[in-house]
């Protein structure tokens, strides 16, 4: 897979989103009980808003000084024996881990989930240098069986399919005779991927945090499965954008906090650990580590006007509050990254080209904005996307007219004074029973499905019936 | 108390009742009303579309407009909200950083001003009948403010206010969004309607017009018969039985 997960244009893409009820449903009742799960553990933290400042100062001040801290980080890793490879571009980077699966001879790969993995198309890659590779996160494995349906949750990937969707891609795919119910579902897949686990040569994971002064990585799983895919093969890559990165574990454990309960709504999830080189003499950990530091257009971002953008720690709290996602669903944003985070970051990552569109699937009610632990301002970054576009005239013609017209009109007294003479009239003559029935194409989308009313007559105007009271009030 | 009312072009243009529902109710408590001539628009549709030149022009001629006035009072979260980003929007500019950053301290949307200036949360206002109310998302989040207008609505005699599910999620509005995404957009304020009539209220009450537009155009195409009014339009009632206000 990579960025793009969908060629189709957007509109296709929305209009099958939203004629999916089976994936609008899982996706507004997660959004409804996520809600209330996040709130309490929220509010178990004591300040909440205290502490998206500290999540917000800590991804600022790590992005301000990230060439110190991944020297830093470099530095600790290569002293403990492990090596870390900065990749320009996701071509770069699929390379390097190819090497070193050819060089290791390796056949089975296991891989827990990774979002960076997907930008630099490394399943790809590896299955055509002839390899085996399971995805080893419950949800990833469900979409890996399901032929690599694309993830439509930055969280949880499979959040589109519902139970008896999951159950019949397992009978399908893997001869599994159970009943729908989650837990053994789980029970079954969990007993097909222990196996992958203990056969496998190579360990990929992505990477929630690196620690800078300890030359570590940090996982934050719920299944335990990306310990398993660092702690078993002799040979773990792990994969980072290279914004991921924290000073020390004091800010881990902050930013952690905030993750687990944006996320999920729990405290923290099952299995939090900081996984390195393993020093000599331990039994435990692979016997070569490997950190591949992706880069893939991040340091353009960097110190852009959509640097904040990179504070990102990929919660998908935006996603599971945001109203379009809501009805549109993961896949109608046709890039790995949907949802709020994903119109910000997708357009920058794969161009306007196949993006322009996503900037303008928000109403900017800023719901994405006040949820995110570390405080980027979501909506104010599709603003500046759509200054952009418009910069670049890739919006349409009539519309920059008829916005260069509204500007003048809205600017001046006199000419929207005339504006409004005219409107009235107007309005009554494309109207039927006080509605207004048809409209320029502008609107029309907006009159299929609702009715637009037609101006008040019991007075001309506010400014007429101000200018006719005694005393004058308006001018 | 000197008021300079900010019509906004919506009610100029389409909803004239509610301007004169929120002088009325301002005079109503001794403030003295003024309305500077030269006022239009914020300039939100264009800036939110991505127009940041051509919305300059409206910001501008806002300042200007209001830039005597002691208190600009507005019938609209949404355009109040826009007011408090200028000075984003002019950081820098010598010649308008100022005049933003003046225009952001003085405005106040209509329930914001009449509470925490005026000090007031009885205006003595009464209506029979059962009300939800919509909470804008620019008045809520951007402007931060969610409680003066049910500060206000609880003193209203004779009204029930019922809650709102999901009350926090967007109508579909979003200015231009509704008209540049009108499928997606539409099934936002389906569901919003569809929370709305659950309710069982016969009034659908808010601060912002757009969205009552959005709504009320929903509710009026499902045949759904509740009314919707402008929270001034409810606040200047007077003993009288929901006859329902604009524009249903
Ligand atoms: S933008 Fe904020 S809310 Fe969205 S995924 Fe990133 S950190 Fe979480």
């Amino acid at each position: 897979m990579s960025l793009q997960t969908d060629k189709r244009e957007f509109n296709e893409r929305t209009t099958d989103g939203i004629g999916n009820p089976f994936m609008r449903n899982a996706v507004s009742s997660a959004q409804d009980s996520l809600k209330t799960r996040r709130l309490t553990a929220a509010a178990s933290l004591g300040d909440w808003e205290q502490w998206r400042t500290l999540g917000q100062q800590i991804r600022q001040h790590t992005l301000k000084h990230l060439d110190y801290y991944l020297g830093q980080l470099a530095d600790n890793i290569e002293k403990k024996g492990g090596h870390i490879y900065f990749a320009k571009t996701k071509e770069e980077a699929s390379d390097y881990i190819r090497d070193i699966i050819v060089k290791k001879k390796a056949k089975k790969i296991v891989k827990s989930k990774s979002m960076v993995t997907e930008e630099i198309e490394m399943n790809h890659v590896l299955m055509e240098a002839g390899c085996e590779l399971i995805e080893t996160d419950l949800g990833e494995y469900i979409l890996q069986m399901d032929d690599w349906d694309p993830p439509s949750h930055i969280v949880a990937p499979a959040l589109h399919k519902d139970r008896t969707q999951i159950q019949s891609v397992f009978t399908e795919k893997l001869g599994y005779t159970g009943d729908e119910s989650p837990e053994n579902l789980a029970r079954f897949a969990r007993t097909v991927l222990r196996q992958k686990f203990l056969e496998a040569d190579v360990g990929i994971t992505g990477c929630n945090f690196a620690v800078a002064n300890l030359g570590a990585i940090n996982l934050v799983t719920n299944e335990g499965n990306g310990d398993l895919t660092a702690a078993i093969p002799k040979t773990h890559i792990a994969v980072m954008g290279m914004e991921r990165i924290v000073p020390t574990l004091e800010e881990m454990e902050v930013l952690d906090n905030l993750l687990c309960r944006s996320a999920v709504g729990q405290k923290l999830t099952s299995y939090i650990s900081v996984i390195g080189p393993s020093a000599s003499g331990e039994t435990d950990g692979p016997e070569d580590f490997h950190l591949v530091v992706v880069d893939n257009g991040r340091s353009d971002i960097l110190g852009s006007e959509f640097n904040e953008a990179l504070q990102c720690i990929r919660c998908g709290a935006c996603l599971n509050v945001c109203p379009v996602y809501r009805h549109i669903g993961g896949h109608a944003y046709g890039s790995i990254y949907p949802g709020p985070i994903g119109a910000v970051i997708t357009p920058l990552l794969g161009g306007y080209d196949d993006y322009k569109e996503l900037p303008f699937a928000s109403s900017l009610c800023a719901a994405c904005t006040d949820v995110c632990p570390v405080k980027i301002p979501l909506h104010e970054q599709l603003i500046l996307h759509r200054q952009k576009i418009v910069k670049e005239k890739r919006t349409g013609a009539v519309e920059r007219l008829q916005m260069k017209t509204a500007g003048r009109l809205l600017s001046s007294r006199v000419l929207f004074g005339k504006a409004l003479r005219f409107a009235n009239p107007a309005s009554r003559l494309l109207s039927r029973h006080g509605r207004i029935v048809r409209g320029p194409e502008l609107v029309r989308g907006w009159i299929n499905t609702r009715d637009l009313s037609q101006p008040v007559k019991q007075q001309d105007s506010f400014r007429a019936w101000l200018d006719k009271r005694k005393g004058g009030a308006g001018q | 108390m000197k008021v300079s009312i900010f019509s906004t072009c919506l009610v100029d243009l389409m909803t004239p009742n509610v301007g004169i529902a929120m002088v009325e109710v301002l005079e109503r408590l001794g403030c003295e009303i003024d309305h500077p001539a030269s006022q239009v628009c914020c300039g939100q549709p264009a800036y939110n579309s991505g127009y940041l030149e051509d919305s300059r022009l409206a910001m501008k001629n806002m300042m200007l407009a209001f830039e005597h006035s002691d208190y600009v009072v507005g019938p609209s979260g949404s355009c109040i909200a826009m007011f408090h980003e200028y000075p984003k929007i002019f950081k820098g500019d010598p010649n308008w950083e100022l005049k933003a950053i003046a225009l952001k301290e003085k405005a106040y949307e209509f329930t914001q001003f009449i509470v925490r200036v005026l000090g007031v949360t009885d205006v003595g206002a009464s209506l029979e009948g059962t009300a939800t109310y919509h909470r804008s998302c620019h008045m809520t989040r951007l402007l931060g403010e969610r409680e003066t207008p049910f500060q206000l609505l609880e003193q209203v005699q004779g009204l029930q206010l019922e809650p709102l599910k999901n009350s926090d999620n967007c109508c579909g509005f979003g200015g231009t969004f509704s008209v540049k995404m009108p499928e997606i957009s539409g099934q936002m304020v389906d569901e919003k309607c569809g929370c709305v009539v659950d309710t069982g209220a016969d009034i659908l009450i808010s601060a912002d017009m757009g969205c009552l537009l959005n709504i009320g155009g929903r509710l009026s195409r499902k045949g759904e018969p509740v009314k919707i009014m402008h929270i001034a339009e409810v606040l200047n009632q007077q003993n009288t039985a929901a006859k329902g206000g604009s524009p249903t």
